[in-house]
């Protein structure tokens, strides 16, 4: 792989880029592989690299249907935090982020990670103590958090109307080293990677059955022919539930379309991160000048990528009470993505019914943020045959045993 | 140099002239420009810069699709940024300033990128700034933000209003040109109810420049009278300055009226978001020409043929006086005659095709306008102008063949439908090969909830390009839709227009076919974001195949116009990278909006005050004056505390805890849920509903119960009162009523239907009342006094955990002797029409008891005082009744209750799950909020083992401590350890706090059961 | 923004005045069923790509509970009926097939 730097670009400068080679190859597939993964989004592919990386296992296949990181790798909105709650999801989100800090450097490709910094307002008392019980789990966690006040608040987000009349700023989780990403660059650069280590990258090839005999996955058909393989890693958020079904298997999963937009762009306004709950909306600013703005999920199972438009008007609504300024900007675009999500909204990094058949899935509104320590995780799962710590809590047994990771602790209500 | 001319222009009102400021010039325009006529028609052609490379930019366009010229507009509260001129109706006084450059729109600094244009290719921050690691942080990335984004943010809040409109037709046709007028005429024939939207001013869009004749009319003429038909049909309504922003699913479709922008200040609101449901929606949005891909075709003087003839025959303004036209199609020989008819100078027509015969080559010809074919632009000479064009042979290099001055180059590469709208919600498209355009495939149109089709395209958005073949096209799609809609057959007649002969397009992709290097890095595929012929075949070059990664990779299509000009140009030359068919490559996804519209108009009138609906008990007014402290509780207000003057909040609900502990205190638990569940099955269904047994409650008795979900977990707590045999009431808490509703409706329809039981939801029809403390009972008691109401309210008439119905003062109440304070304490419900009355009368009545009314935390202090749980404190949707130390509250008789399952499965039988316990801290401070219990050592990822936390934590006025309750791993057989909480205030301090009761305050039960 | 015909009402209802509950015809196991059923009941679903039968509540309207026969990849909606039924109506799952042959059917 011939290295990205400035003295590269100068060089090919002088003769008009006819020397850069392809960022991966395009290969056939082989028959067999050691390790079939579906689904070449930030997940997938990030596994391939720790596989390699970590492991020395190279003889690997990422297939996809699409073009790789065509689904939600490419369809967020680009947030990057380890602020939860429990540990096994601080654990690995934290990973997650601090492998976003050196990827750049890892891959020789600059995703741009930007640790502008995440803070999550709270806007009524019971958010307060939410957030409160957030930084102390954090700062035992090695996560790196702190519970700001609403004048604090206002110094980092001018903008920010912290007074408004129906749901003042009462503070803040504030968590300095989370930020944003280019989350197509992650997809590529991980690609990059991955294709210099020898692994093929199959695009535009459609798994269409899962070959099995004694308990085990032999192989898989796609559209481009049957590929045989060791193990089977299947990562394809969204998609997973109908892909666990070709392999014979049911998972604790429902697909919704989960909607972003973004605005025309503008010169900077916002430095960091701002994620409201209270009122469903969060929105930061990316390197091109467009504000990006995400919600909740929509509320049907749905594969359309595309999602109901009162839904966009609740996240808008929400921003242009906290940002006033913003009304007279316009929504440049909006779309669509297919999340998976899981009774409990945490993921599943697993071992399946079939023993050399292992899942990462269920990732929700968390999947960009968590791509380098998902596919640390499960390389080693894949490896390995069995989680280590960071997917020990992650297994689909969880569902069976009532041990569930419940991120979403504002379920009850104050008196 | 771009001027207004002497005559003409059909859409301006020369009597009319107006005012307006570009970059602080003063300007003169008319009534009926756009700004971007104005600008033209004063001369003025560089209007702003790039994005990339700060070069120069021009008008390009005359509609919606211009990528270039987008100004700040107005000023202060109405200032806004990156409108585009193209669609800014001109209005007196209107101020505007070009974007994106600095110091001055001549004189640009950021133009030096221009010179390293070579190196600041494709992607190249991809390949760089990451080293040393901390740059890209602190110094390369601070750079690109600021150099990115076009204009400037507004600095204050927004002078203007916006709102919302409901439209519910059978046929929604979107644009108002000829197509949209003929396919709305034979819907309206059909019986249909149409609405027929224009997103400018005035209709009949292109055809009435292109000129020619309809039903042996002018063009103008018929358009005229289809309006007038149209407004007198009572099944039609018109409007214009709406714009058909996105279609979604099952009919749904977005409209942006700019009600105001032209007027502002007037009053009105500035936007109206259409919200409407059509059965059918007709797209006849027209086309969109294409550039051509030449070297130098974003020096400003480069238009689009068509736009140049919009700007000449609409508002009488010219681009320039020698115009060069270059084409690959018949069409911009309209604008050559009409650049001519003008009274200006066309020296060339350089025609990309091997032929160029036909009637409109002959017109030119007879024209007197030099016609060459065959041949193309090498290259536009010029900087912030066009000054003179290098003519070369299509099918060559490059190598000049003449040099022609010019001040202006109109350009056609052909023309693309608008199908934006088509495929919003899933429609898909076809590459017509004659006419080299995608086209809407009406074999794959939306479909709708019935699975039929529900967009009809019309006109040139069909991929119609001539007049005959539009009008055509848009009767039928007209009839099609009104009667998809619901509509009867029409025979009426399609409007008659005679075909014209035109010669076939011939792609050109680059010009000349043959250019090097050199010449690809000029040519401008995205005029705003620079993206060039070159960035689209290195990353072709580079891997990135898919029209999705060259899309990402280069950001061609990702501007302000979201590629309406460059996204067909760019895909035909990644198709020729990778020697494929184009509609292998295929195309990017359309998503709404067509074009950008205000987050004012998404949001509405949801604003301020009216961002959500306030929910008010009948007392909020007396809190409001009494100047409480109000905080949100679900859609509630709810007061915190009473803050008297001087008094901050934690001085005002300890004034609240001890005079409701000494004296009296007055609650308004208005908000508490109120379910009465009613019918033969209902106690057997509670029984289902709760953990406790509730079938075996006395009647005139009240009961504390649990709910859980099917998961196992807390989700509600209340008080239970059976009322009757077959009635009972069921408290919940305030943010829970709507919830728990549900819930019970969701069982009884879904799962028990056979049950006999209703559940009505009352929480709104009572107010309520908590009367708390030592006096409690007498100021209740005066009020009968007073007004000689009848109820007994002694400890032997009404005892602890019953209730009673009848007269409290004047009073029809109903009187619970319920307690979650732990005084003596009565919850009075009345009809909620006399809740502001009952309250005055307590207040009035309590005065010579020491009454006061106290808020929410004053309630929280006082039932952690006593150690009862709060739903959202002590529960987080991952607490089970069992960790709270409520197995009393869990029936062992019943066979069956939500969670009971769930509660068996082996992690919530786990001996090691925290359970509740008061923590009492040594030094007597208060625990932070939130904080962690640690244990030894760290687990396998490295966090700090942990061994509880606090749920709930106050300084208790009554103890005079701080206190608290947690949840503790084996806590209940810790009593009396000590274990730690770090802090989270940078202090390092860790409190230390003993394993305790979580009972502080009367432990015996003794004040509340007096 | 889809539209479901409540069959309750009767009305052709909006999207925001409904609200999606989850998949339909779930069974309910109680006490004494086994981990494996009752982990089916409340966590495993069909999520299929094609025809989805769902629970909806006219939250906006007469507040009942019915169910939807729906494809989760074009969002056709087949039809509603009441929630008050063990399975889908014959005459849905008939219509329903005669739409796509290939489909395997209600399971």
């Amino acid at each position: 792989m011939r290295r990205y730097s400035a003295f590269a670009i100068a060089r090919e400068g002088a003769r008009y880029h006819t020397g850069w080679e392809r960022a991966w190859r395009s290969p056939k597939p082989k028959k067999k592989y050691d390790v079939v993964i579906v689904g070449a989004g930030g997940h997938g592919l990030a596994t391939a690299f720790y596989l390699g990386k970590n492991f020395g296992i190279t003889n690997v296949a990422i297939i996809e249907k699409g073009w790789l990181g065509g689904g939600n790798t490419g369809r967020n909105t680009t947030i990057i935090r380890s602020n939860y709650l429990q540990d096994p999801s601080a654990a690995i989100y934290e990973k997650a982020r601090s492998l976003y800090e050196t990827m750049s450097q890892d891959l020789n490709y600059n995703v741009m990670f930007s640790p502008r910094g995440v803070m999550m307002l709270a806007q009524t008392h019971h958010e307060v103590r939410g957030y409160q019980r957030t930084a102390h789990a954090n700062a035992l966690q090695g996560v790196s958090t702190e519970f700001i006040s609403p004048q604090r608040v206002k110094e980092l987000v001018p903008i920010m109307d912290i007074n408004g009349p129906r749901y003042p700023v009462l503070g803040a989780l504030w968590q300095p080293r989370g930020g944003t990403a280019r989350h197509d660059a992650v997809a590529w650069g991980y690609a990059r990677a991955c294709s210099d280590m020898g692994m093929d990258i199959i695009q535009k090839c459609e798994v269409t059955g899962v070959n099995q005999a004694g308990g085990k996955v032999t192989g898989v058909q796609t559209t481009l022919g049957e590929i045989g393989c060791d193990k089977l890693a299947i990562v394809v958020a969204g998609n997973s539930g109908d892909l666990a079904g070709k392999a014979g298997f049911r998972l604790p999963m429902e697909s919704v379309a989960l909607q972003a937009l973004v605005s025309e762009p503008i010169k900077p306004t916002i430095d960091v991160v701002v994620m409201a709950n209270t009122v469903h909306g969060y929105m930061s600013q990316s390197d091109k000048g467009e504000l990006v703005i995400g919600g909740g999920t929509d509320g049907f199972n749905n594969y359309t990528q595309r999602g109901s438009f009162h839904h966009v008007e609740e996240t808008v609504r929400a921003l242009v009470e906290t940002f006033p300024i913003i009304s007279r900007l316009r929504m440049m675009r909006q779309w669509g993505g297919i999340v998976d999500v899981t009774g409990d909204r945490s993921p599943v990094i697993s071992k399946t019914p079939l023993g050399n058949t292992f899942i990462n899935a269920g990732w929700g509104t968390g999947g960009f943020k968590s791509i380098p320590g998902s596919g640390w995780a499960m390389a080693e799962l894949v490896a390995k045959g069995e989680p280590g710590p960071l997917a020990a809590e992650f297994g689909l047994d969880r569902f069976r045993e009532g041990r569930f990771i419940d991120e979403s602790v504002a379920a009850g209500v104050a008196h | 140099m771009s001027t207004r001319l002497a005559q003409g222009g059909r859409l301006i009102d020369r009597s009319k002239a107006m005012e307006f400021t570009f970059n602080g010039k003063r300007m003169t325009g008319y009534a009926g420009d756009t700004l971007a006529a104005a600008l033209l028609g004063a001369g003025q052609t560089l209007v702003g810069r790039s994005f990339k490379y700060h070069r120069p930019r021009g008008i390009l366009a005359s509609g919606s699709e211009e990528p270039n010229a987008l100004v700040h507009l107005g000023e202060g509260a109405r200032f806004e940024p990156d409108q585009r001129v193209t669609t800014t109706e001109l209005f007196d006084g209107l101020t505007c300033t070009s974007q994106n450059h600095w110091p001055s729109l001549e004189f640009d600094v950021g133009a030096i990128n221009n010179k390293f244009s070579r190196f600041l290719t494709a992607g190249f921050y991809y390949k760089t700034f990451m080293f040393p690691r901390v740059a890209w942080e602190k110094l390369f990335e601070p750079i690109v933000r600021q150099s990115a984004g076009l204009g400037q943010v507004p600095k204050e809040r927004d002078a203007d209003r916006y709102e919302h409109f409901y439209a519910h037709v059978d046929v929604l046709v979107v644009g108002g040109g000829v197509a949209g007028l003929a396919a709305a005429r034979s819907a309206a024939s059909t019986g249909a109810k149409v609405l027929l939207i224009e997103q400018t001013n005035h209709w009949g869009g292109r055809a009435v420049v292109d000129g020619g004749e309809i039903d042996g009319m002018p063009v103008e003429g018929w358009v005229n009278k289809a309006v007038e038909e149209l407004e007198n049909m009572a099944n039609v309504t018109i409007r214009t300055r709406i714009m058909g922003a996105g279609v979604y699913d099952h009919g749904y479709a977005t409209g942006y009226e700019r009600v105001a922008d032209h007027t502002p200040g007037d009053g009105r609101p500035r936007h109206r978001l259409w919200r409407i449901r059509a059965k059918q929606i007709v797209t006849a949005t027209g086309a969109i020409e294409r550039p051509l891909s030449f070297a130098g075709n974003d020096i400003p003087g480069v238009m689009l043929a068509g736009a140049l003839r919009d700007y000449i025959v609409n508002w009488g303004v010219s681009a320039g006086d020698r115009v060069v036209v270059v084409t690959n199609n018949d069409d911009a020989y309209r604008t050559a005659l009409a650049v001519k008819a003008a009274g200006l100078n066309v020296p060339m027509i350089l025609d990309a095709r091997a032929e160029a015969g036909g009637p409109l080559a002959d017109a030119a010809r007879e024209a007197g306008i030099r016609v060459e074919a065959g041949k193309g632009i090498a290259k536009v000479h010029g900087g912030k102008k066009v000054t003179g064009v290098s003519v070369c042979a299509q099918a060559g290099e490059g190598a000049s063949l003449e040099e022609i001055k010019c001040d202006a180059v109109a350009m056609s590469g052909g023309w693309s439908p608008v199908v934006h709208l088509w495929s919003h919600c899933g429609g898909k498209l076809i590459w017509d090969v004659e006419q080299a355009h995608f086209r809407p495939d009406p074999d794959r149109a939306p479909t709708s909830h019935d699975g039929a089709a529900f967009v009809v395209t019309a006109g040139s958005a069909t991929g119609a390009l001539s007049l005959a073949d539009v009008m055509a096209d848009a009767h039928a799609a007209g009839k099609v839709a009104g009667k998809a809609a619901g509509g009867k057959t029409s025979s009426k007649a399609a409007p008659e227009v005679a075909p014209e002969t035109m010669q076939p397009i011939e792609p050109v992709w680059v010009m000349p076919q043959g250019a090097g290097p050199d010449k690809r890095m000029k040519m401008w595929l995205d005029f705003q974001n620079d993206v060039k012929v070159s960035d689209v075949q290195l990353a072709a070059r580079e891997g990135y195949e898919s029209v999705e990664h060259t899309k990402r990779y280069t950001t061609l299509g990702m501007a302000n116009d979201q590629g309406k000009l460059s996204n067909i140009n760019g895909l035909a030359i990644l198709s020729d990278a990778l020697s494929q068919e184009i509609p292998a490559t295929g195309t990017t996804t359309f998503r709404p909006p067509y074009n950008p519209i205000s987050f004012g108009a998404i949001a509405g009138e949801a604003r301020g005050e009216l961002f959500q609906p306030v929910r008010q008990t009948p007392m909020h007014a007396w809190h409001a004056e009494a100047g409480a402290y109000f905080e949100p509780v679900g859609h509630w207000y709810r007061p915190y505390c009473y803050p008297k003057s001087g008094e901050t909040h934690e001085q005002a609900v300890n004034r609240e805890v001890l005079n409701t502990r000494e004296n009296l205190g007055l609650l308004d638990a208005s908000t508490l849920g109120k379910l009465v569940v009613k019918g033969p099955d209902a106690g057997k269904f509670l029984d289902m509903m709760y953990t406790n047994m509730m079938s075996n409650l006395a009647v005139g008795k009240c009961r504390y119960g649990l709910m859980c979900s099917e998961n196992g977990f807390l989700s509600d707590d209340g008080v239970v009162a059976r009322i009757d045999e077959d009635t009972w009431l069921c408290h919940t808490t305030s943010g829970g009523a709507d919830r728990i509703h549900a819930w019970m409706e969701d069982w009884l329809q879904c799962e028990w239907w056979d049950w006999n039981v209703y559940v009505a939801n009352v929480t709104e029809q009572l107010a309520q009342v908590a009367v708390v403390g030592p006096n409690a009972r007498k100021v209740l008691e005066k009020l009968n006094d007073q007004a000689g109401g009848g109820m007994d309210l002694s400890a032997e008439a009404l005892p602890f955990m019953q209730w009673r119905d009848g007269k409290i003062g004047n009073f029809d109440a109903r009187a619970y002797r319920i307690s979650f304070s732990g005084e003596l304490s009565y919850e009075i419900a009345v009809p909620a029409s006399q809740g502001r009355a009952f309250w005055d009368a307590l207040l009035d009545a309590g005065g010579e008891f020491g009454v006061m009314p106290y808020g929410t935390e004053c309630l929280h202090i006082m039932r952690a005082e006593k150690g009862f749980i709060m739903i959202g404190d002590e529960t987080d949707g991952t607490v089970i009744p069992q960790d709270l130390g409520l197995n009393w509250a869990i029936s062992k008789k019943k066979e069956d209750f939500m969670g009971k399952r769930a509660q068996s499965r082996s992690h919530m039988t786990d001996p090691d799950r925290w359970k509740l316990v008061g923590l009492e801290t040594l030094d007597g401070s208060v625990i932070p909020d939130g904080a962690y219990a640690v244990g030894e050592g760290v687990n396998a990822n490295g966090q700090k083992n942990v061994i509880g936390r606090v749920t709930s934590t106050y300084y208790s006025p009554t103890l005079k401590k701080g206190i608290a309750m947690g949840l503790v791993k084996h806590g209940p057989d810790r009593m009396g350890e000590v274990i730690g909480f770090p802090t989270v205030d940078g202090s390092n301090t860790v409190v230390k706090a003993k394993i305790v009761s979580p009972v502080f305050y009367d432990p015996e039960g003794e004040k509340q059961n007096v | 923004m889809l539209t479901l015909q409540c069959p309750y009402c009767g009305v052709m209802a909006d999207e925001t005045e409904l609200h999606a509950e989850g998949e339909a015809h779930i069974k309910r196991f109680g006490p004494g069923s086994s981990d494996e059923d009752f982990e089916t009941y409340l966590f495993e679903r069909k999520n299929p790509k094609g025809v989805h039968f769902e629970r909806w509540r006219h939250t906006g309207g007469c507040g009942k509970f019915f169910h939807a026969a729906r494809s989760t990849m074009t969002l056709e909606v087949y039809g509603t009926y009441p929630a008050q039924t063990l399975e889908p109506p014959k005459e849905l799952i008939d219509a329903i097939k005669a739409k796509h042959p290939d489909w395997e059917g209600y399971k």
